[in-house]
C-alpha cells in the first residue's frame, strides 16, 4: 500500500474502468483494490459516474416522425441514379 | 431499425440541435444501405452503423457548425470532480452512490457538461462512455491511433468533470468544498 503503488493504480484507473486491461494487469490492479480502500473508493466513483453519464446521455426520446422519414426514403430513388435510397 | 433511437440520442449529442440530428440520422441510414454491401456478415453492426453516423457528422455537419475543427481544452486536475465532492456515503448512508450522483447531477446539466466540449474529444467521450465502445473501434470510426483515442478520452473526461463540478457548485450542492473549488492555477 506504499504510496508509489497508489500513485501507479490511480494512473491505470481508466484503462481499467474501460475494460481495456489484459488478464495479468487485472489481477494486479485488482490485488490492490483489495488491500487499499481510498483508491477503491475512487475507482468506484468513477464507476459510478461512468455509469451516471450513460444513462443520463442516451435517454432522448426519438421523434416519431423520423422513422417515417426514413421509411420513405427507402421507397424514393432520391438521387435519380435509378437505385431506391 | 433498432438502433434509431441509439443513433438519435448519439446523433443529438454530435449536433446539439434536434433538426440536424434528425438529418444525420436519416442520412446515416441511408449511407448503411447504399453501402450495406460493405457491411461483413457475423462483424458488429452496431458498431458498423455508429461508425457511418461518425463519419457523416464529421463530413457533413461538422462544416455548417462554428467550432473549429481541431479546439484544444484547458489542462485539468485528475480526478477534478471526486477530489471535490463531499463523501457520497455521508450524504445519505441508506442509498448507493450511483443513485446519489444520479441526483446530483440533473440530466440537462450531464448533457451540456459533454456537448460543451470541443468536437474531438466530445466524439471520444461520447462513443466511450455513452456508447461504451472499446478504443480500438472508436479508433477505427475516427481514424486515429489509439494513444490519440486515450489521451482525448482523459483530457475529455476531466474537462467535463469540471463543467459537472462547476453546475453542481452553481447550485450550492457541492458548497463543501467551495474554498479549494478554484484549483491550483488560481490567480
Amino acid at each position: 500500500m506504499a504510496d508509489r503503488d497508489c500513485n501507479e493504480t490511480l494512473r491505470e484507473l481508466e484503462i481499467f474502468l474501460d475494460g481495456e486491461m489484459t488478464t495479468e494487469e487485472l489481477t494486479v490492479i485488482r490485488a490492490h483494490l483489495e488491500d487499499c480502500p481510498n483508491c477503491l473508493e475512487a475507482f468506484d466513483f468513477h464507476a459510478e459516474l461512468k455509469a451516471v453519464i450513460a444513462r443520463k446521455c442516451r435517454a432522448d426520446p426519438m421523434p416519431a416522425s423520423l422513422l417515417s422519414r426514413i421509411e420513405e426514403c427507402f421507397q424514393t430513388d432520391l438521387d435519380g441514379d435509378g437505385r431506391i435510397g | 431499425m433498432q438502433y434509431a433511437p441509439q443513433l438519435y440520442s448519439a446523433a443529438l449529442r454530435m449536433t446539439r440541435n434536434q433538426a440536424d440530428a434528425e438529418d444525420l440520422v436519416q442520412d446515416t441510414y441511408l449511407r448503411a444501405y447504399r453501402g450495406f454491401g460493405g457491411f461483413t456478415e457475423g462483424t458488429n453492426l452496431r458498431a458498423w452503423l455508429y461508425r457511418i453516423l461518425t463519419n457523416a457528422f464529421i463530413n457533413t455537419y461538422r462544416s455548417r457548425q462554428r467550432r473549429p475543427t481541431e479546439s484544444d481544452l484547458a489542462d485539468v486536475e485528475d480526478m477534478y470532480l471526486y477530489k471535490r465532492l463531499p463523501t457520497l456515503d455521508t450524504l445519505a448512508a441508506s442509498r448507493s452512490a450511483e443513485d446519489q450522483l444520479f441526483d446530483l447531477l440533473t440530466d440537462d446539466e450531464v448533457k451540456q457538461a459533454l456537448e460543451d466540449l470541443p468536437e474531438n474529444f466530445r466524439l471520444a467521450v461520447l462513443l466511450a462512455d455513452v456508447e461504451g465502445f472499446s478504443y480500438k473501434e472508436i479508433a477505427e470510426m475516427l481514424d486515429i491511433p489509439i494513444g490519440t483515442v486515450m489521451s482525448r478520452l482523459h483530457r475529455g473526461r476531466k474537462a467535463m468533470q469540471k463543467s459537472l463540478f462547476d453546475y453542481a457548485h452553481a447550485r450550492g450542492l457541492a458548497g463543501q468544498t467551495a474554498g479549494s473549488a478554484e484549483g491550483p492555477d488560481h490567480g
